[in-house]
């Protein structure tokens, strides 16, 4: 682009503060407010670290924080083996039909209430009982599409004459996978896998409905939510801290592994 | 590789299919199919067909909850892609080796969690809020504005969650614009102003356009943030869904609800697929003429 | 031809950025209606110098005036100035026409006069057929006449062109160097063309300026800068040179191995300073006369045939690099050569050019 004027460049510089405010602004309040001595929620009184210490002692948070590392380890894992397989299946298949990739597609934007209302329609038609592992197989719905989405991305770019040079050369299917794609695709898998880990801990509203009644199957995002319902209070803000702590870590570990899939 | 691809892409496919197949299309058919009964007289369901629950979405009362959604949704839709753009533009005009870390810190707010997200916005509203302590600040000694459990506080939660996507959506095609094309357009005689209107604002539209339709889909079918901003009064379709299927126990008229929402959002996105399509040429030949 | 009148003054232009100086001092005149090159090796400098002209970059030094008016900080829609852009720019989303319109619409003019002002460029350009067309429905040669015909559509006072020739393959080129020449007579607009390519500018330019490292190396017609290049730099930049290096002496230059190359040296070069004699390849004959100033024995090392012309490679004592001998393919049917034949190499001393090394 051509030189810009002064003004202009000021303009631009000034736009990307005042969203750059607008996004961290409120994230920032809850940190600063998690380290707040006094009781009131809003009000400054110094720092302290009690409100995590409280947190430690709270015996239906460490449960419910418990649950959700299950549910999004387990659907993690399985979502990243099956959503692998299906980038791979649909990437060498090469002419897919709209149907299949919209039934890939359509579990990252189907809202969520209507996938969570679904599957408790379908568990209590089944007479399931309800508890971490219908939890489980509905968090294995969406990861998988966005497990499959970032591997395919991956394999947009790859190069598939190497699969050729590797059978060429007289290694068999399996090795093949194993000693080429899988190490070219690895850092894809694990971004999504984090991604998946990610979504899965912090969804709250399919768990809501397919996690039965009482408090045996309650995850991290129930727990909160239950928690805001009842007004705000320095737990919350450290429970928030802590958890975004965890989420953007992984993102930030994805996103290395993975440049920019994330985004796209 | 050709001749044997389709079958062994078809096994390494089958398991995710058929878990896609089992949890979603089934549960989703089964949601159509719940639409057509009647309500039991003690909750549960009838199994006798009917098109009461459709006509019930049309009653003025519901009705309204939809068109009420749509507004909430819109709203936030157009705040979003204004700002977003915005600050799509600034970033792709700022210099290259910072735009990746903008973008980064731009979506990184986004992969938070959504609850906390909007919980922040409590945190900020409430009538002891950063708010209403900074109007006191700067000498405000009146009531304390109220701001949270209002249709502003709904809209501000729906921007700031899904700011960060628009930013993206219209990052994309901003940052792969030619930049000649805009100073062929200075060239030849047009202003800044008129630069942006004729070029750049056209080439740029389907970012702008995946922005908006996944704004507004993922608003109009929001429940977490009519529930904790809004009051948890029934402002939008998703908090009436919620109510169906677990307070009033209506399932059939939720399941209709849910239908009625996937309707709308598969009309928005058919409407962007076409657009996209029509745009799909102008896009390759703006990405392709930077080099040569 | 009436006495040339100067369209564009460059004055003692500067631009850098940051520590970078792109442009340094240059100093140059455009005349009227002349078919004028800016040529160098890439960062010269001279997209810079042409960015400058178009109002893309402003000058942190110096003025550029254009017929006597100051305009190197006018912004670029405010100049009578267009640039057809080396990736020619074209605005994907408008047809054919309405790219060639844009510009006349900018300047609000009456619909009716546009449309047949932008009817008959289309005509002398060839794109009439074409005109509904989108961009990415255009081949490569058509893309760039549209470009051409939507910058020449606003009668500019001078139309710059960055390597306008550089995205075409070689024998459209070729053909496109005299279809723009034909053009700037038709149409009597100033052309300035930047190019790195030396023979594009030989064949096309009135008159071509030669830069390196942000200055001005040489500014006169192709023939002269040709055939009487200013330093070692331009005499290897433009077409093909032999070099021989040595001591400047009071006739020529003393070759490392004693020969001697007859030739005049530049008053500039004090006998004994480090020198380099230069002829060009089509200068040299084989089996050269008695007579000749200059004559060399030789070994051929490689023949290239060129369609018209042979191409030797010639190993002498002379040089490091073989000698390059360009022999018409008639002079070579009447004596052939074939490689490791010995031969004997002779140009005059009028074809020598010195210049310190």
């Amino acid at each position: 682009m051509a030189e810009r004027s002064p003004a202009t460049r000021r303009t631009l510089w000034l736009v990307l503060s005042l969203v750059f405010a607008f996004l961290y602004i409120p994230i920032a309040v809850l940190v600063a407010l998690s380290f707040n001595q006094g009781g009131l929620p809003t009000v400054w009184s110094g720092f302290s670290l009690k409100w995590y210490a409280s947190l430690a002692g709270n015996a239906a948070i460490l449960s419910a924080a418990l649950n959700t590392l299950i549910v999004a380890l387990v659907s993690t894992a399985i979502a990243t083996l099956f959503g692998t397989l299906l980038a791979i299946g649909v990437e060498i298949r090469r002419q897919y039909g709209s149907g299949l990739e919209a039934l890939i597609f359509a579990p990252m934007i189907i809202p969520d209430i209507v996938l969570a209302i679904a599957l408790l329609s379908f568990f209590s038609l089944l007479d399931f009982t309800l508890g971490l592992h219908t939890i489980i197989l509905a968090h294995v719905v969406f990861n998988l599409a966005f497990v499959c989405s970032v591997v395919r991305a991956r394999l947009k770019s790859f190069d598939w004459s190497i699969v050729e040079a590797s059978a060429d050369l007289g290694a068999s299917a399996i090795t093949t996978f194993r000693r080429v794609t899988l190490p070219v695709i690895l850092p894809a898998v694990v971004a999504g896998a984090l991604l998946a880990f990610t979504l899965s801990v912090d969804e709250f509203i399919i768990a809501f409905f397919t996690s039965g009644a009482g408090r045996a199957s309650t995850t991290l995002p129930m727990q909160i939510y239950s928690m805001i319902r009842f007004g705000i209070t320095p737990e919350i803000n450290a429970l928030a801290t802590i958890v975004m702590a965890v989420s953007i870590t992984a993102l930030t570990l994805s996103q290395r592994l993975n440049r920019g899939v994330i985004g796209q | 590789m050709k001749s044997y691809a389709p079958s062994r892409s078809s096994l390494l496919m089958a398991p995710a299919l058929a878990w896609l197949t089992a949890l979603m299309v089934v549960p989703c058919a089964l949601v159509l199919a719940l639409a057509f009964f009647r309500r039991g007289i003690y909750g549960g369901i009838e199994y006798t067909f009917t098109l009461e629950n459709f006509g019930l979405v049309f009653d003025p009362l519901y009705a309204g909850i939809f068109l009420n959604s749509a507004r909430i949704a819109g709203t936030a839709t157009l705040i979003a892609v204004v700002i977003g753009y915005a600050a799509a533009y600034a970033i792709a005009a700022a210099p290259r080796r910072l735009q990746p870390v903008f973008l980064f810190f731009a979506v990184l707010p986004f992969w938070s969690n959504y609850l906390i997200r909007t919980y922040a916005w409590i945190v900020l509203l409430n009538r002891e809020g950063l708010i209403t302590q900074l109007l006191r600040w700067f000498g405000y000694t009146g009531e304390p504005p109220s701001m949270l459990y209002t249709e502003g506080a709904v809209i501000a939660g729906l921007v700031y969650n899904y700011l960060p996507f628009v930013i993206l959506a219209c990052y994309a095609p901003l940052s792969r614009l030619n930049p000649e094309l805009a100073e062929a357009s200075r060239d030849l005689g047009a202003s800044a102003m008129t630069t942006f209107r004729r070029v750049i604002l056209p080439l740029t539209v389907p970012g702008i356009a995946a922005g908006a339709v996944f704004v507004f889909v993922l608003s109009i079918g929001n429940f977490v943030t009519p529930a904790l901003l809004g009051g948890g009064r029934f402002q939008m379709i998703g908090n009436l869904v919620y109510d169906q299927f677990l307070t009033a126990n209506d399932w059939p008229f939720g399941a209709a609800l849910a239908m009625a929402l996937i309707a709308i959002m598969l009309l928005v996105l058919t409407a962007q697929a076409l657009a996209a399509d029509r745009a799909a040429g102008r896009i390759a030949e703006a990405k392709g003429g930077a080099d040569g | 031809m009436s006495a040339p009148r100067t369209l564009l003054a460059i004055d003692k232009v500067s631009k850098n950025f940051g520590r970078v100086t792109a442009v340094d001092g240059i100093s140059l005149d455009i005349r009227e209606n002349e078919f004028f090159a800016l040529l160098g090796p890439s960062g010269c400098g001279k997209t810079t110098l042409l960015r400058m002209l178009a109002g893309f970059e402003t000058p942190n030094d110096g003025r550029i005036l254009l017929d006597g008016r100051d305009i190197a900080r006018t912004p670029p829609n405010k100049r009578p100035v267009n640039l057809m852009f080396q990736s020619y720019a074209l605005f994907p989303h408008m047809s054919v026409r309405a790219n060639v319109s844009y510009g006349l619409e900018m300047e609000r003019l009456p619909a009716k006069e546009i449309r047949s002002r932008v009817d008959a460029i289309l005509a002398t350009t060839e794109l009439v057929a074409l005109a509904d067309r989108k961009p990415e429905q255009l081949s490569g040669g058509q893309k760039q006449r549209v470009a051409l015909a939507r910058a020449l559509v606003k009668r500019p006072r001078l139309l710059l062109l960055d390597e306008p020739l550089g995205a075409l393959d070689k024998k459209l080129r070729g053909a496109m160097q005299l279809e723009l020449k034909r053009l700037q007579h038709e149409v009597g607009i100033t052309f300035v063309i930047v190019t790195h390519d030396q023979e594009e500018s030989l064949v096309m330019a009135d008159r071509m300026a030669v830069l390196r490292d942000g200055k001005l190396l040489q500014c006169d017609t192709p023939h002269a800068v040709y055939e009487h290049p200013v330093d070692r730099f331009v005499a290897d930049f433009i077409g093909v040179m032999n070099f021989v290096p040595g001591r400047a002496t009071d006739d020529g230059v003393l070759a490392a191995d004693g020969a001697r190359i007859v030739g005049t040296v530049p008053s500039t070069l004090a006998p004994g300073a480090a020198a380099v004699a230069s002829v060009r390849p089509e200068r040299i004959r084989l089996f050269p006369s008695a007579q000749t100033a200059n004559r060399v024995a030789g070994t051929v090392e490689a023949l290239a045939y060129q369609g018209l012309d042979l191409q030797l490679h010639v190993r002498t004592a002379l040089s490091q690099k073989p000698f390059l001998v360009r022999v018409t393919a008639d002079a070579a049917d009447r004596r052939p050569v074939a490689s490791g034949d010995a031969v004997e190499l002779g140009w005059d001393a009028v074809d020598v050019r010195i210049f310190a090394d």
